[in-house]
This record gives C-alpha cells, sequence and structure tokens, in this order.
C-alpha cells in the first residue's frame, strides 16, 4: 500500500500546474448562466482545448491526452487550487461523454465527442420532468416512432435541465413504449434545442441566473442517427451515467481541498494570526468556528484520501457501485459545511455578493441533484448494508 | 500509487480476526472486567505469538498499517489489555524490543491514568516530557469497566526513544481501534433491525432507521482513509494521526450512539454484548488525546505551515 506518485505522473502534475499557472484568467469570469459569461466560458474551454487540457483521459483523435485515472485526479486537484474557473461544459464532459465512449456509434463518437472537447458544442442535461425528480423511471415524456422518416416523435416537457438556457443540445431519457413497466420502454436521445418544436423556458435559481430551464417539446423530429444506444434501452445506458455523476467524475476532490486550504486562509486572516500565535481573536468565534473550519479540512482530507481509494480499485478493473451513494451524500454536505463555514467567519459581511456566497448558493443544490441525499442512503442502507427495501405504496 | 491494503495485509487482518472470532472475546472481556485477568493473557500470549506485539518495534519490518490492520482486529472484538500502550506506544517510547512483556503507561496530561498496570511487568509515566518507570497506584473506575485505570506512582527515569513519535503511534493505533469498534457497533446494529420487528414489519425498513445507519456507514468509510494515509505518512504524521483521532472518534460514536438507538432499551442493558462496545467506545474518545486536542494540533499545524 502506498501513496507515491511515479515520475510520469509527477511530470504530468508539474506541466499542469505551469500551464494553468500561465493561463487562468486573474480575475474570475462572469457567471457561465449569463450570455456574457457563457461566452467567456466557452472561450476558457477553447483555450483550455488548445494546449489539450480540457479533455485530458480521452483519446488523443478526439482532442485528449490519454491521462491515466491518477493523472486526471491530479489535473483537478491542480485546476482547482489555481482557481480556474468552473466548466460549462461538464454536462457533456463527465454526463455524456462516457456514454458515448460506450454506448454512442463511432460515426457519434466522431460527430460529438470533438466538439464537446473545444466546448464548441455544449450540452444541457434533459432528464427530470415536473412529475419524476429522482424517480427518473416514472418518466412521461414520449418518443413515438415516426417511420416514414427514420426517427422519433419527442413530445412533453422536461425541467431543471442544467444549462439549458444557453446551451446547443439536450440529452435524455423519453418513453418510448407506454405499455411497458417503469424501466423498460425508456430510450436516450440527442436532440439540438434550436430544432423545430423545441421551448426553452429559463428558470432563475437561488442565485438569481437562469442556470437551468424548462424544455417543452412539441412533435420534435430526431432522426435514428440521434438515438444513443439501443431504443427501449434507455434506463439501463442512463443509470451508468448516474453513477458517473453521484460517484467520482463530477466531483474530484481538488475542488473541496482547495475551498478547505482557502478557509484555512480565510480563518488566519480573519483572526489576525500570525505565524505561532495560537488565540483566535473574538471576530473568528472563537471554538466554536475553530473547530468547524478543521472539521472541514479534515473531510476534505477525507475525500481525497478516499477517492485515493478509489481511483485504486478502479484501476484494478473494479467498479464504483453503490459505494457512489456513499460519496455523493459526503461530498454535498461537506461541499455545504466548507461555505456555511467560510459565510459565519465572514459574519456581517457574509450577505455581499462573494466567491463564497456564490460556492455556498450552488453547494446548496448537492444534496438535491443526482438523486437526492435520501435516494442516496436508502441506497447504501439497501445495497451496501442489505436492510430490507420499504413496502412500495399504494400508488404504483 | 496503490492506495489499499496488500494481500498480506489483508490475509494479516483476516487471520487475526479468525483468532478473535474463535476466542470468545466478549467472555474474556468480561472476565477481564470483573478482574479475572487469566483469560486475557492467555489470548495476549497467542495475539503475540501472531506477531501483534512486534508491530511497533523498531527494524521489526512491520509498518504502520500493519499495526493499523491489528488493532482494527482488536477494536472489532473488544480484545481488553493494554495493547495501545504495550504494542504502539512503549516500543517506540522506550526505543527497544520489549514485545516478551506486558507494558504500560500514563503520559501526562493525555493519559492520566495507566490501564492495567497491575497485571503490566512494567509501568511507564512521562510527566514533563520526561519517561519514568512507575508504579501502580490507586484504582480508578473507567466507564469501560474492561478499562482498569490505575494512578501510578513515578519513579527512576527510563531511557527514553522517541516520545513524541510513540505518542502519535498510540494516537494512530487508538484511531484504529475506535474504527474497529465503529464497524463492530454497525454490523451489531445492521443484524438487530433486520430482525426485530414492530408495526409488522422488520425496523431496518423503516426509512427514519435505514438513514441513520446509511450515514454510520458514510461516516466509517471516511474515517478509514484517514487512518491508512496517516499510517503511510512517515515521519511527519502529527497533523495526519491527530486528524484521523478526531474522523475515528466522530464516526465511533456516531456508530455506538446510533446502535444504541436502533436497539431500544435492550441496548441500554450490561447484558447485551453491544454495551461493551458503547462503552469503550466513549473512553476511547478521550483517551490519548481528546477531539478538542488534536483539532487544536490540525489547526497549529496548518497555520503554521500554511494550507497544504
Amino acid at each position: 500500500m502506498d501513496l507515491s506518485l511515479s515520475e510520469t505522473e509527477l511530470a504530468f502534475r508539474d506541466e499542469a500546474r505551469a500551464w494553468l499557472a500561465a493561463n487562468v484568467p486573474a480575475e474570475p469570469l462572469p457567471s457561465m448562466d449569463t450570455a456574457e459569461g457563457f461566452v467567456a466560458h466557452q472561450e476558457w474551454e477553447a483555450r483550455l482545448a488548445e494546449a489539450r487540457w480540457s479533455v485530458v483521459s480521452w483519446p488523443r483523435e478526439v482532442g485528449g491526452r490519454e491521462a491515466s485515472l491518477v493523472e486526471w485526479v491530479l489535473f483537478e486537484e491542480e485546476y482547482h487550487r489555481a482557481g480556474a474557473p468552473g466548466r460549462v461544459s461538464q454536462n457533456g464532459i463527465f454526463l455524456l461523454a462516457p456514454i458515448l465512449f460506450d454506448h454512442g456509434t463511432p460515426e457519434q463518437q466522431q460527430r460529438f465527442l470533438p466538439s464537446m472537447a473545444t466546448g464548441e458544442r455544449i450540452w444541457a442535461q434533459a432528464w427530470s420532468e415536473p412529475e419524476a425528480g429522482s424517480d427518473l423511471a416514472s418518466l412521461t415524456s414520449s418518443a413515438r416512432r415516426d417511420e416514414d422518416r427514420g426517427g422519433w416523435l419527442l413530445n412533453g416537457q422536461k425541467t431543471w435541465s442544467s444549462r439549458a438556457a444557453f446551451a446547443h443540445w439536450g440529452f435524455g431519457l423519453f418513453r418510448s413504449d407506454v405499455a411497458a413497466e417503469r424501466h423498460r420502454g425508456l430510450t436516450y436521445l440527442l436532440f439540438p434545442l434550436d430544432a423545430p418544436g423545441v421551448t426553452v423556458r429559463p428558470i432563475a435559481q437561488l442565485d438569481g441566473e437562469a442556470g437551468f430551464a424548462e424544455i417543452f417539446l412539441e412533435d420534435v423530429f430526431v432522426p435514428d442517427a440521434d438515438v444513443l444506444g439501443a431504443p427501449g434501452d434507455g434506463w439501463r445506458v442512463a443509470m451508468s451515467t448516474a453513477g458517473n455523476e453521484r460517484g467520482l467524475s463530477l466531483r474530484s476532490p481538488g475542488r473541496f481541498c482547495a475551498a478547505a486550504d482557502r478557509l484555512v486562509e480565510l480563518y488566519r486572516n480573519r483572526s489576525g494570526f500570525e505565524t505561532g500565535a495560537r488565540a483566535p481573536s473574538s471576530t473568528t468565534g472563537g471554538d466554536h468556528h475553530r473547530d468547524r473550519v478543521v472539521d472541514a479540512w479534515i473531510a476534505a482530507q477525507a475525500y481525497r484520501l478516499y477517492t485515493w481509494g478509489t481511483v485504486t480499485r478502479l484501476a484494478a478493473g473494479g467498479d464504483v457501485g453503490a459505494a457512489g451513494s456513499v460519496n455523493k451524500v459526503f461530498w454535498s454536505e461537506l461541499d455545504i459545511a466548507l461555505h456555511e463555514t467560510a459565510l459565519d467567519l465572514l459574519g456581517p459581511e457574509a450577505e455581499v455578493e462573494s466567491a463564497w456566497l456564490d460556492g455556498y448558493t450552488f453547494s446548496l443544490s448537492g444534496p438535491i441533484y443526482a438523486g437526492t441525499n435520501e435516494i442516496q442512503r436508502n441506497i447504501v442502507a439497501e445495497r451496501i448494508l442489505g436492510l430490507p427495501k420499504e413496502p412500495r405504496g399504494a400508488a404504483r | 500509487m496503490r492506495f489499499e491494503l496488500t494481500d498480506d495485509q489483508r490475509d494479516f487482518g483476516a487471520s487475526l480476526d479468525r483468532l478473535l472470532a474463535g476466542a470468545d472475546t466478549v467472555a474474556v472481556a468480561r472476565a477481564w472486567a470483573a478482574d479475572d485477568t487469566a483469560p486475557g493473557l492467555a489470548l495476549w500470549k497467542r495475539l503475540a505469538e501472531q506477531g501483534v506485539t512486534s508491530l511497533a518495534v523498531p527494524d521489526s519490518g512491520a509498518t504502520p498499517v500493519d499495526l493499523v490492520v491489528a488493532f482494527e482486529a482488536l477494536g472489532r472484538h473488544a480484545v481488553p489489555g493494554p495493547w495501545v500502550e504495550s504494542a504502539a506506544y512503549a516500543p517506540i517510547a522506550l526505543g527497544e524490543d520489549i514485545s516478551e512483556q506486558v507494558v504500560t503507561a500514563a503520559v501526562a496530561p493525555h493519559v492520566p491514568y495507566a490501564l492495567d498496570a497491575d497485571v503490566a511487568d512494567r509501568v511507564l509515566s512521562v510527566r514533563d516530557g520526561a519517561l519514568l518507570d512507575a508504579t501502580a497506584g490507586e484504582r480508578r473506575t473507567s466507564v469501560d469497566r474492561t478499562r482498569r485505570l490505575f494512578e501510578v506512582a513515578p519513579g527512576e527515569s527510563a531511557p527514553a526513544g522517541d516520545l513524541v513519535a510513540a505518542f502519535d503511534s498510540a494516537v494512530l493505533a487508538t484511531s484504529a481501534q475506535l474504527l474497529g469498534c465503529g464497524e463492530r457497533l454497525l454490523d451489531d446494529a445492521v443484524a438487530y433491525v433486520k430482525q426485530r420487528r414492530q408495526f409488522g414489519r422488520e425496523i431496518g425498513s423503516y426509512q427514519a432507521v435505514k438513514h441513520a445507519l446509511a450515514d454510520v456507514r458514510i461516516a466509517l468509510d471516511f474515517a478509514r482513509p484517514l487512518v491508512l494515509g496517516a499510517a503511510l505518512a512517515g515521519t511527519t504524521r502529527t497533523r495526519d494521526v491527530a486528524a484521523a483521532k478526531v474522523a475515528c472518534a466522530d464516526a465511533a460514536y456516531l456508530a455506538s450512539r446510533t446502535a444504541l438507538q436502533v436497539h431500544g432499551a435492550v441496548g441500554y442493558t450490561a447484558e447485551l454484548d453491544l454495551s461493551l462496545w458503547i462503552t469503550k467506545v466513549r473512553a476511547l474518545v478521550t483517551a490519548w488525546g481528546t477531539p478538542t486536542h488534536h483539532r487544536g494540533v490540525v489547526l497549529a499545524s496548518l497555520l503554521d505551515g500554511g494550507a497544504a
């Protein structure tokens, strides 16, 4: 058992660190959920891609560096430590791309992956519906067969679609066989958000920005070429992304370690600490804040080390499985704890717009999206601890 | 980079588990609490034969990861006796191989009483950073009846090894022991809620119970990597073992509270074996440095060294 890095890995990390130091914008970009910020973030993606840092783990022919999982985690650590911008292309890169690699045809891979790597085409998630949040199996938006044109007609409504206000294409699940049982008869489809019959209505979030949107679909035609996996097999295809979203890929430890380090700096500044001094001043709230700062830092380290364990298992051919649910509950609560603690340290200044406040507002969505933490705890209890399922309600 | 136990480390843990599972450790612990120390000392000998008393002996070939593996097993099976003192602390504090002896220690201010000093071959005491040989004094009663505490009367000074490294080793071992206790408490709680029925179904099917136990699983899963990370941290590991102790104490304490809660009134009885682990966790939370102390260690290190 060891935590040491190889020469190659260290060289990779150093190269990433040097490039980021030279290229990360000095000023934070405007929010990616504004028209101006969306474009600025797309430009950042293009810059990353030009130096082959946008999708480090992908094959070279579609823009990557064929980096190992260890290298990917190292890159993420460096990325967040450097304070680099949020990834406007993350839905595509982290949620759709793994599916394209596993289930996409060569033609689909060639058509969609390179533009995803450069940030030219930004993808929105079209999963949830007004009556189906964590319970994806109860989706009702439909895909009806159109034999004449060789494709499908989409109807219905999607909601909470991240990035959809400005994104170019959507990916989601549609019910293609109404007679089939809940999980069966779903098809995974890709569609342009400017197709005839699509209406996008942005929804302002807690932070006031239109980070997500409702998508209304009225006889939207999608050719067979844009079905991902086999028709009717959408649930199985989609579940491989749900695991990604909950587990390793979307929340690399880098961002929590970087936030924890910034929190320690904030505590140092707020408490007027000089090196070697021990007693916190009154503005830091004394032991109570001190303990929360330490606990958040410890949890971030725990998350980092836990991830190395996951990386080791994955590299040995294992999969994340239900442990992704353990992970999701932990990081989402850690993210809130980090930011809540910072706001409490800031005192009355906390309500004024700041990076900490943005991070806090964003962190509040963590326990809700990607399957609520209630759902995740049920998964942990049933699949890992082996507890009995709750009896199903009479509704179905 | 391979952050997972090796096959050898796994096998070592499994063989200790097998030995302890077959040794009726609950009976050994209950006898120990009643001052019948013979079965416990017999078990001590068997574990010593497996190398458990040599794990922190300098140049023994064992690593801190092996120490962690062993102490998790000791915690899981509630093995009584001054294991942390003898197997994790003394060899480094004395800088010599004392694996043939039962050694105990009181290390002021964090460890005010020496565990089981009446059966130890050697009693150590640390005061003002100096290592002394000592003798057992008045008996005190621990919340964990298997922890038989003694005041110590210091005597001659003893040649000391690295006392800071010794303390870190004891903190690491205690963290692993807490982890083992937490795992056992969770196992027992899960087994209980699967068979105990109320209102016509297993109480483990109720979401409130499920979520409480899921939180214990999550807390333990994220405490373990800190222990293993600290075991790998080499000579500058004071901050890492402190962080591990905080996380393991929190996780094991959550496990003990949750296990008690889901057992209901029966969990509150001393008759039920669960009580052995509930009381042990409470004692270990403050043994070898309280959570407040260790949080202070972590913070001081961060503020001195800058955020790592």
